[in-house]
């Protein structure tokens, strides 16, 4: 066991290491380093073409792309949202995955069940009614605390689930096929064989889902949310409209998670509701929790560990699930806060300032 | 200094079977200090939960200012110009000192998720200010040098001025003090009379609640006495101090006092 800590320990002061290392760079060395970064995330689908590191990223038994879309795009994207409310605003949603159908529904309904519109229309329409179904379950339910906001959550997502099974109009236990694709652009086909263009698409989505949460976090409203996860009566004696803000995570979450079922479902092209089980919910919470709840960045990793690592382990077949589940557990025992916990206080202030002298500089 | 700010008339709170606080009136009149004394369990910081909204009175009405608070959530109150602190401590303590602070000033300002995803004008306008206002209300009660720090670290005694700190940001007309003294030594208590009679320099009035009669006796320019639930006393700490129901209260009566 001393072996294993050691070894963490040895790699968390190597990130550490990288950090400062960072914090000193001045703006253009820290912007190009971020430009690098995301063409080097867009480069990811060839990672296992390089000679050595391809080995080790590689996926058995499935293409490294397609689990890069399927899986990894999708849990970050839901991940992110799903940390807006149990991370931030600290609301314990237990039915996440019911947004992510109502997302996929939504565009499986426009573009083929009973409609025609293209892929792109339906993708804003989707997300509104995500957001209003956020709000729908929000209004009556915020009121709730703790236990009993994860229970109607948890019924929330069962309910979306057994509707979309028993309705006809949704098409019942066979699901709706034929669903759009997104259109060709910027020389990107999207077809059946190559996730390639999916995984572009979805990583867009991840940088623009990053951009709009990073500027609510540093902002009237993360503040809002916060102080709500920390005491929620003393933030309303403070002034703060907790439900009004409650309200605004919950939907936007759901706005989030929405999206990711959008893409999902222009992706499979087919869905049913076996594709939104309960188990769902449940992995985006772990994968927000493993990675470090509250922490933005910490929630990305999650839903990249989570989703990931089963497929990468997949030549364990039936033992992957057990390897997943002792290092979920382990990780609760020696790093309770998650992988990367959220950061409060000097170190991570003074680089913001930093940034934001930057800023103002330009 | 006549003009009554917040009034409290005939209050009566019940918890079941418990009356906390039993018709009490009380009247706080603009730019005064007013002590609210009594020993444990008397009701004091229950007439606080009333005046900010946590509880809503069994009977009788509180007005600020000649509005009703009856009708309005904790959070509007808040708007109307009422803040307060707590017994025990209640920071947002995963946030910064500074970050706390702004919670507060939040309070006065508009821009929501809207603004803060355009980053509109008028949202920078506030942020900045916002900022520049919290970090002069962590000077004026001198621990702007751990303005980074989060609030779960810092020392008790900072911990207890940035909950005045995060008050004040509110922007009140009241400014309620829920045992600021606690777990103070004599030093402290000294410094924080000198806090709270500069506080009142700047204009607010300041409902104090304390259990440390020596603090209360001399920065209060009235004193009110509860004890199990009713008002005993109301006048001049001179006067309070010598009132012999108050001294009963405090000490107790002996039996066979003849």
């Amino acid at each position: 066991m001393s072996l294993v800590l050691n070894f963490w320990l040895r790699v968390t002061a190597l990130f550490s290491g990288f950090g400062e290392q960072f914090r000193a760079m001045n703006k253009w060395q820290r912007y190009s380093a971020y430009g690098l970064g995301v063409v080097a995330l867009y480069l990811l689908p060839y990672w296992p073409d390089v000679p050595v590191l391809g080995q080790i990223v590689n996926t058995p038994g499935s293409q490294f792309e397609t689990v890069l879309n399927d899986q990894v795009v999708i849990f970050v994207l839901i991940a992110l949202g799903l940390n807006v409310v149990v991370g931030i605003a600290g609301l314990l949603d237990l039915g996440y995955v019911g947004f992510y159908a109502v997302g996929a529904y939504v565009t499986a309904i426009l573009t083929s069940a009973h409609g025609n519109l293209p892929w792109l229309l339906a993708l804003p329409i989707a997300v509104v009614i995500s957001m209003l179904f956020g709000l729908i379950l929000g209004t009556p339910t915020l009121r709730l605390r703790g236990d009993y906001l994860a229970i109607v959550t948890l019924g929330f997502g069962e309910i979306i689930r057994l509707t979309a099974k028993n309705m006809d109009w949704l098409g019942a236990s066979r699901g709706i096929s034929n669903i759009k694709k997104p259109p060709s652009m910027f020389g990107l086909k999207f077809g059946v064989l190559d996730a390639k263009p999916y995984f572009y698409l979805g990583l867009t989505m991840v940088f623009i889902v990053i951009f709009i949460l990073h500027r609510l976090e540093y902002s009237r409203v993360g503040r809002a949310w916060v102080a709500i996860r920390e005491d929620e009566d003393a933030a309303e004696l403070m002034g703060v409209n907790t439900f009004k803000f409650k309200l605004w995570a919950f939907t936007i979450g759901a706005g989030i998670g929405g999206l990711a079922g959008v893409h999902y479902a222009g992706k499979v092209g087919f869905i049913n509701p076996d594709n939104f089980p309960l188990q769902l919910s449940i992995l985006f919470l772990a994968a927000v929790v493993l990675g470090g709840s509250g922490n933005m960045y910490g929630a990305i990793l999650g839903g990249i560990l989570v989703a990931y690592m089963p497929e990468r382990l997949r030549n364990f077949s039936d033992k992957r699930i057990l390897v997943f589940g002792i290092v979920l557990v382990l990780m609760m025992v020696f790093r309770p806060e998650g992988i990367l916990p959220k950061r409060v206080g000097n170190e991570h202030k003074k680089r913001r300032a930093k940034s934001q002298e930057g800023e103002v500089a330009s | 200094m006549s003009e009554v700010l917040l009034d409290f008339n005939n209050v009566t709170m019940q918890f079941g079977g418990v009356t906390a606080l039993n018709e009490v009136s009380l009247q706080i009149k603009q730019g005064e200090i007013l002590g609210l004394i009594g020993p444990n369990g008397a009701g004091k910081t229950t007439c606080f939960n009333v005046m900010t909204g946590v509880y809503a009175p069994t009977l009788g009405t509180v007005s600020f200012e000649g509005k009703n608070l009856a009708k309005l959530k904790r959070f509007e109150i808040t708007k109307v110009g009422i803040a307060r602190t707590f017994q025990n401590i209640r920071l947002f303590s995963e946030m910064t000192a500074l970050e706390n602070v702004m919670v507060g000033a939040d309070a006065r300002k508009k821009a929501s998720v809207g603004g803060a995803i355009l980053r509109t004008s008028r949202q920078r306008h506030e942020e900045k200010e916002s900022r520049e206002r919290s970090m002069e209300l962590l000077q004026f009660m001198g621990i702007s040098d751990r303005a980074e720090t989060a609030a779960r670290n810092l020392p008790y005694g900072y911990q207890r001025r940035l909950e005045i700190a995060r008050a004040l940001a509110t922007e009140p007309k009241l400014l309620c003090l829920d045992e600021p003294a606690a777990g103070f030594n004599p030093a402290e208590k000294e410094e924080l009379n000198e806090l709270i009679l500069k506080i009142r320099e700047q204009g607010y009035t300041v409902l104090l609640i304390e259990h440390d009669m020596n603090v209360v006796m001399k920065v209060s320019d009235r004193v009110a006495v509860l004890d199990f639930g009713q008002k005993i006393a109301d006048g001049l700490p001179a006067d309070v101090r010598n009132n012999p129901a108050v001294i009963a209260a405090y000490l107790g009566v002996e039996d066979n006092a003849s």
